[in-house]
């Protein structure tokens, strides 16, 4: 169906007021035909999973630079899981150090993207994993 | 899907934020949701907050939603802002505003793409708001996209309709258009931390008087949606026309109105259905060669695809 448009939360938790990062992936969705639901910045764990829910978001993205992604992410998929809501994909970037990738791709996080990552490395893995998620869900 | 409905109705989130996607994808189950819950429906005061880009609208509606909840109401809000007509995709941002009610158990907020309509609304507004309304909510925010000709489309979905005006932006010209004093049930100049608000509140009510014709006097409001100045005023406002609504025959005309409105669009959108269907099957190449070497011509072609429509149903 082709109707059925990907949505996507982009949001930025944490103190330090960058979002830069967080623009350029979201405009780059967008360009790639998504809907984008831009929460700014500081946002908390809760903020963000009740958020993912009330859009019925098919994709969490988060942009973490402070790092604190341990926390963040594993807050994030333990929320979901609490909600019955672990099909909704959480995937980030941001600095994150190659070695702490492993732990956060365990926890559930279904990509990490580093700093050299272009958009479309991003944009191409999300829409394949929607689209594996759908067919999971059709079936 | 009986059961997702029947959780929608319950005040589950998920599944009334699964219902608002299904509908606004179209889905083949769309009937069937709207049919079931249409009954539950017909009793949340659906308010509409249009007015130019930056005015100030989500800051206002935030305000709102803080100022309905704290009285006891449950909170709808849905945010329309424009898709890219090159890509299909949107960067949705009104709810940058209200994120502190974000985990809030009274209040729902859902962001929709205009999806290529040009009103300030998305084609799925009305049913959104619809299951919002059969879902428990009391109060319903639609924040327009901010542009054009938004206000007449919310006139049609919207009980009361909330016009936000800035100084300075040559809103009092727009004031003066045509149409648009007919259509805002209450006026916001908003930004009134800026020189130039009592101009603008004058000359509406100057307008107003000129056009003043209905039982129902639209209230001009002057707010700093930033620092919540003017919002309890405001939302005693609405509150008053939700009042005045219920008793006048001017509401219950509105709301009468508003479901023949509301056939005739289904009737609009399957007949245009059932004659796309056709057409798409009938456009050959060769259909076009006769139509160009004017061996036919469109009328009788259209005429031709009716007929076969009216007598296929
Ligand atoms: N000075 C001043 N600025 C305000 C006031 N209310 C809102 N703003 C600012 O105006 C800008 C736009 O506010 P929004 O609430 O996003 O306006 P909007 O009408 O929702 O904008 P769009 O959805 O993009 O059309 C923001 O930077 C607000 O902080 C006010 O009362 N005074
Ligand atoms: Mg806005």
């Amino acid at each position: 169906m082709t109707h059925e448009k990907i949505r996507v939360i982009v949001a930025k938790p944490g103190l330090d007021g960058h979002d830069r990062g967080a623009k350029v992936i979201a405009r780059a969705l967008r360009d790639a035909g998504m809907e984008v639901i831009y929460t700014g910045l500081r946002q908390t764990p809760e903020q963000i999973v009740d958020t993912a829910i009330q859009e019925d978001a098919d994709a969490i993205g988060i942009s973490i630079l402070s790092g604190a992604h341990h926390f963040y992410f594993s807050r994030i998929i333990e929320l979901l899981k609490e909600h019955e809501a672990l099909d909704i994909i959480v995937f980030g970037g941001g600095v994150i150090p190659d070695d702490d990738v492993p732990a956060l791709l365990a926890m559930g996080a279904g990509a990490i993207f580093g700093p050299g990552t272009t958009t479309t490395t991003c944009v191409d893995w999300l829409k394949s994993k929607v689209h594996e998620k759908r067919t999971l869900e059709m079936a | 899907m009986q059961e997702l409905v029947r959780k929608a109705l319950s005040g589950d989130t998920r599944s009334i934020a699964r219902i608002i996607t299904l509908v606004e994808n179209e889905s083949p189950y769309t009937e069937e949701i709207m049919k079931t819950l249409y009954p539950h429906s017909g009793k949340a005061h659906i308010v509409g907050i249009t007015g130019s880009p930056g005015s100030g609208k989500s800051t206002l509606t935030d305000k709102l939603i803080h100022e309905f909840k704290e009285k006891g109401n449950k909170v709808g809000v849905i945010a329309i802002d424009p898709s890219s007509p090159f890509s299909g995709g949107a960067i949705l941002a009104d709810r940058i505003r209200m994120q502190k009610h974000a985990v809030d158990r009274n209040v729902y907020i859902r962001s929709m793409g205009s999806r290529g309509s040009l009103g300030g609304l998305s084609k799925s507004t009305y049913e959104a708001a619809l299951i919002l309304d059969a879902c428990g909510k009391d109060i319903i925010f639609i924040e327009t996209v901010g542009v054009g000709q938004s206000e007449v489309d919310i006139m049609k979905i919207a009980d009361t309709v909330c016009l936000v005006l800035v100084p300075g932006m040559g809103d009092d010209i727009q004031i003066m258009k045509a149409g648009i004093m007919e259509i805002a049930d209450i006026f916001i100049v908003n930004k009134a931390d800026r020189e130039g608000v009592e101009r603008v509140v004058a000359e509406v009510k100057m307008a107003l008087d000129l056009v003043q014709k209905r039982s129902w006097i639209p209230p001009v409001h002057s707010t700093i949606a930033e620092k919540g100045n003017g919002i309890t005023e405001l939302a005693a406002s609405i509150s008053n026309h939700h009042e005045f609504l219920s008793i006048s025959t001017e509401g219950l005309e509105k709301r009468r109105n508003r479901l023949v409105t509301e056939v005739e669009e289904i009737l609009q959108r399957e007949i245009a259905r059932f004659t796309e269907e056709k057409w798409n099957q009938k456009k050959t190449p060769e259909l076009i060669d006769s139509l160009y070497s004017r061996n036919t011509d469109p009328y009788t072609v259209a005429g031709r695809i009716l007929e076969e429509v009216l007598l296929e149903n």
